[in-house]
């Protein structure tokens, strides 16, 4: 069982956070000019960036007259992790990722307005220090926004681990990943309640399920909120108080 | 790279131009674009840097190891190049896509730093015959706006310089293998020797001038180009006091390729050898004058670190 380190007397975590308390967030978008979106996000100390490409032209063996195709790419830099990782992407959890990102981009896109189409997402992570994933779809939500790719609602993905019983920790790191216990991972829609993805690493009592989904469903909540004023600054950047009637 | 699409009359006003020394962004044939360069960027790497060289993006982390060094070099350490072009850059790149232009940036940088006078693989040798350093650099390409090769060459050579390697306090024999304490604490470490390092500098030749620091419109209009690789000058790297005691050494060349499908005359390619070593001169002379004005800066303060957010 993971050591009573994880939470302190006080109710500190190793960072110094409460339980309830998210990594601190900052954000930037339209990082580069070649993609049609990019946003860079730093979780705490994991650092990604996320480029959309499209919609353009699919290419003939993912051509769907239904709706969009949505291609993303979950890469990490081979200096991102402690010990130095060898390949990329191409291994299995790589592509894990990818598919995990697919399911939770497609449920946020309203893809019956470009059939025939396909929109690219590439995730780059710079540097992992626990919850790469929700750090990536948190990046890959303000991408989307950049690119204007119609979104039936923001898409935030937060983490939350059952090690330290009955108090459920919000947005786990890579030590407290590490040390073991259960981790939770959501992605879901807050403004819609919906959830698009869940992921659980061990088994979990059914006692303690909802308070661990509420907790990370909390966190959803509150990085919307977050991911929502970064959008208006970028887009209200440049213009005086005069233009801005109401961002 | 992406989407670039030169119609036939864009292209001849390139090369007129070039003709009279002045480029579609007003530069004259031998000026290097705005760069943006910051060190220290990913903490998990020993050294790092990130190089914005106009459109292009690079990343460089260098992660050390301990490795036996090679039996007929038992004195010298490693260098290991892997050059990685992210699907940020353009989706071409996705999946293995990018694999050819990255095989080919690493060789490059590979045979760059081959000889010793470029750089001193001695300084990475912990016990010789027996344990050595082995460093492996690791390049992301994220965005391609032309010239890969120098803002490569150049990003590599400040992460280097940002490199920390930690100090081997106690080596214990046991017996024929050694173990290796290091120490703890990440000030207490050694900076390498980058000085010398060299700077690829791409030539490109368009009707029959060569033009430095070609942007992604230039590149695709012309038939060759060609790559200088030049031995940097210590003298650049250190603080005054240092640079008097060194001694006065001449700029190298260490690599030379070319690239494209087309051909160059033997004039044109020693005027070109030419042209690159002066450029090669007055990069490295700002780059050490912009590393050393980030060192002096962070001495002792945190650093504050701007990355991608500004």
């Amino acid at each position: 069982m993971p050591g009573p380190d994880l939470l302190s007397s006080q109710g500190l975590r190793l960072d110094g956070r409460r339980p309830n308390e998210l990594r601190r967030i900052r954000c930037k978008l339209g990082v580069f000019t070649q993609p049609d979106g990019s946003a860079y996000l730093e979780q705490g100390n994991t650092k990604v960036l996320a480029a959309v490409y499209g919609p353009h032209q699919a290419s003939k063996s993912k051509l769907s007259t239904e709706g969009v195709v949505v291609n993303c790419q979950y890469s990490m830099a081979t200096f991102s992790t402690g010990e130095r990782k060898n390949r990329p992407r191409g291994d299995r959890k790589s592509q894990e990722m990818s598919m995990h990102l697919r399911q939770a981009l497609t449920a946020a896109i309203k893809t019956e307005l470009y059939p025939r189409s396909q929109i690219d997402i590439y995730v780059e992570v710079l540097q992992a220090d626990g919850g790469a994933y929700c750090a990536c779809v948190n990046a890959a939500t303000l991408a989307l926004t950049e690119a204007g790719i119609p979104l039936r609602a923001y898409v935030c993905a937060s983490s939350a681990s059952m090690a330290t019983a009955p108090e459920p920790l919000l947005d786990v790191g890579h030590v407290e990943e590490a040390a073991g216990g259960l981790v939770l991972t959501v992605a879901a829609m807050p403004t819609t309640g919906k959830i698009a993805l869940l992921e659980m690493s061990h088994r979990l009592h059914m006692d303690y399920f909802d308070i661990v989904l509420s907790r990370a469903m909390q966190g959803c909540r509150d990085i919307e909120i977050i991911l929502d004023r970064a959008v208006r600054d970028h887009l209200a950047e440049g213009w005086t108080k005069d233009d801005v009637t109401a961002v | 790279m992406a989407g670039l699409l030169l119609s036939p009359t864009e292209k001849v006003y390139i090369l007129h131009g070039v003709q009279d020394d002045y480029r579609i962004d007003g530069r004259s044939n031998i000026d290097y674009r705005h760069m943006e360069l910051e060190t220290d960027v990913v903490s998990h790497a020993s050294g790092s840097a990130r190089l914005r060289l106009a459109n292009t993006d690079i990343l460089v982390g260098v992660k050390t190891e301990i490795d036996v060094p090679n039996p007929d070099k038992p004195g010298l350490g490693k260098l290991e190049f892997f050059v990685d072009c992210s699907a940020n850059a353009t989706p071409e790149f996705e999946g293995r896509g990018g694999e050819q232009l990255a095989t080919t940036i690493s060789n490059m940088m590979q045979k760059a730093y081959h000889s010793s006078q470029a750089f001193d693989l001695k300084q990475l040798c912990i016990f010789e015959g027996k344990q050595c350093w082995k460093l492996y650099i690791d390049i992301l390409i994220l965005e391609c706006g032309g010239n890969l090769c120098d803002a490569v060459s150049l990003a590599v050579k400040a992460a280097l310089f940002n490199t920390s390697i930690p100090f081997v306090k106690a080596a214990l024999m046991d017996g024929g293998n050694v173990d290796l304490q290091l120490s703890d604490d990440p000030y207490d470490s050694k900076l390498l020797n980058v000085g010398s390092a060299p700077l690829l500098v791409t030539l490109c030749k368009i009707g029959d001038k060569c033009v430095v620091d070609p942007s992604a419109e230039e590149e695709s209009c012309s038939v060759i180009s060609l790559v200088v690789g030049v031995t940097g000058n210590s003298k650049f790297y250190c603080n005054q006091e240092e640079a008097n005691t060194l001694p006065n050494i001449e700029a190298k060349c260490s690599t030379i390729g070319l690239n494209g499908p087309g051909s160059v005359a033997p004039q044109t390619l020693k005027a070109a050898i030419n042209q690159g070593l002066v450029a090669a001169k007055s990069l490295d002379e700002a780059l050490g004058k912009a590393l050393l004005r980030e060192r002096q800066e962070n001495i002792g303060s945190k650093k504050h670190s701007y990355g991608f957010l500004k």
